[in-house]
């Protein structure tokens, strides 16, 4: 029989962008604002590749590559520093914002971009949930 | 029930009918205060209300008249009839006219003008063309060349919403240390402004109003220049205001921290703490 996990082991498996999905799922007013969008996105952290499936506003699914053949419209690309500097709470210049990362190439958006400029403060915002976390609530 | 006086801000707005370049205008002005006249220049896509905090300020507005107009197109101020026949574009000469009318219109001896981001662009052109008509020139948020870092084309098409395009794409210029209210306020402006309006003052901010090649020339003994930079700003960027600064003998350049690219509007008390200083040196 397999003891059931304590919570804090959970937290500790728990990666960054399932957490970005759970926060997402409960902030009720961020999905509302991306209640047009049906797309896969590509997040790129390091050398790790996620794929982040949106429907109507919800994270509907991540999946954490390698992938032998990743399908999405967008993809973010930064190393695991660029967005550890993101997700401070108080990000210093040229760190705080995507793209002030793109300016500075810490940040590369590749492929169609239509879904992420047409929604581009829902993706702003969805990004930079951990970071709110941390502080203690949304900004 | 509300009961005694209105509460009513010192500023009160009027229509101004000035022709520019020949054409009509109808233009929106605020003012509040008296002393020195300081016209306030708003950044590219918003409008005066951005000077909000300095319309409250009892300190400032003792010693000085602070006048804030919005450009045609902008917050109140009508665009010219025939709009809908041309696509909007801000250039150095219909910006330069536009302040010269209205400060003409209005009958200001010596005025300062201050402007952020494009306003701090175009207090770089009127340094070097109209010096002897100033008091002093303070420049937001300014540089002498802006590096474009996405598509203009964005902001303005059908199929994506103008407003929300551009209050996305000018969120992260704001400092994330800024009051919650204020940035939001400094986004909402930004959402209500008309299509295409944001890119055609963009047409002056990255390519017609480039000034990198004659800003060696600005005579600060003419007129004072005072440059005031948020460190937040990725686009007119600290480094760009201290490049600025080092070509221009007598200029003088503040780096300031916690601020963004819209220090009046998205921090209004912090940007005074470092207006104040300056202003006191204004007689």
């Amino acid at each position: 029989m397999r003891l059931p996990a304590k919570p804090e082991e959970l937290r500790v498996k728990t990666d960054v962008v399932e957490r970005i999905a759970e926060l997402a799922n409960n902030d009720s007013w961020l999905v509302h604002r991306g209640r047009t969008l049906d797309t896969t996105f590509l997040l790129g952290i390091g050398d790790t590749d996620y794929l982040v499936r949106i429907h109507r506003g919800r994270v509907e699914a991540v999946a954490k590559g390698p992938f032998i053949q990743p399908r999405w419209t967008f993809a973010l690309r930064a190393s695991q520093d660029a967005w550890n500097t993101f997700w401070l709470p108080v990000p210093p210049p040229g760190g705080h914002d995507l793209f002030a990362m793109i300016k500075n190439r810490t940040l590369r958006l590749e492929g169609d971009q239509y879904s992420f400029m047409s929604n581009l403060h829902y993706f702003k915002d969805l990004l930079a949930l951990p970071r709110g976390a941390a502080a203690g609530g949304a900004r | 029930m509300n009961s005694g006086k209105p509460d009513f801000e010192p500023a009160i707005g009027r229509y101004l009918r000035v022709d520019i370049g020949g054409r009509p205008y109808r233009i929106y002005v605020e003012q509040a205060g008296e002393g020195i006249p300081l016209v306030c220049l708003h950044t590219a896509g918003s409008d005066g209300r951005q000077y909000r905090g300095l319309f409250n300020d009892a300190e400032t507005l003792a010693r000085f008249r602070v006048i804030a107009f919005d450009l045609p197109c902008h917050g109140k101020s009508s665009p010219p009839a025939g709009w809908h026949k041309d696509e909007y574009k801000l250039t150095s000469r219909s910006y330069v006219d536009t302040i010269m009318a209205v400060i003409g219109a209005l009958g200001l001896d010596k005025p300062v003008v201050m402007g952020c981001s494009i306003g701090g662009r175009i207090v770089l052109h009127l340094a070097l063309e109209h010096a002897t008509r100033f008091r002093a020139l303070i420049g937001l948020q300014s540089a002498a060349h802006a590096e474009p870092y996405y598509d203009l084309d964005w902001l303005h098409r059908p199929d994506v919403h103008g407003g929300e395009m551009a209050g996305a794409i000018i969120s992260g210029l704001i400092s994330p240390t800024a009051p919650e209210a204020d940035r939001w306020e400094t986004i909402w402006h930004y959402m209500q402004s008309g299509p295409g309006v944001f890119k055609g003052d963009l047409h002056f901010y990255t390519a017609d109003g480039d000034v990198r090649g004659r800003v060696s020339e600005i005579d600060t003994g003419k007129c004072p220049l005072y440059l005031l930079t948020g460190e937040y700003d990725y686009s007119a960027t600290p480094q760009l205001t201290r490049e600025l600064a080092a070509r221009i003998p007598g200029a003088e350049a503040v780096i300031m921290e916690g601020l963004g690219h819209f220090p009046m509007s998205e921090a209004p008390e912090r940007f005074l703490s470092h207006l104040r200083p300056v202003l006191a040196r204004i007689k």
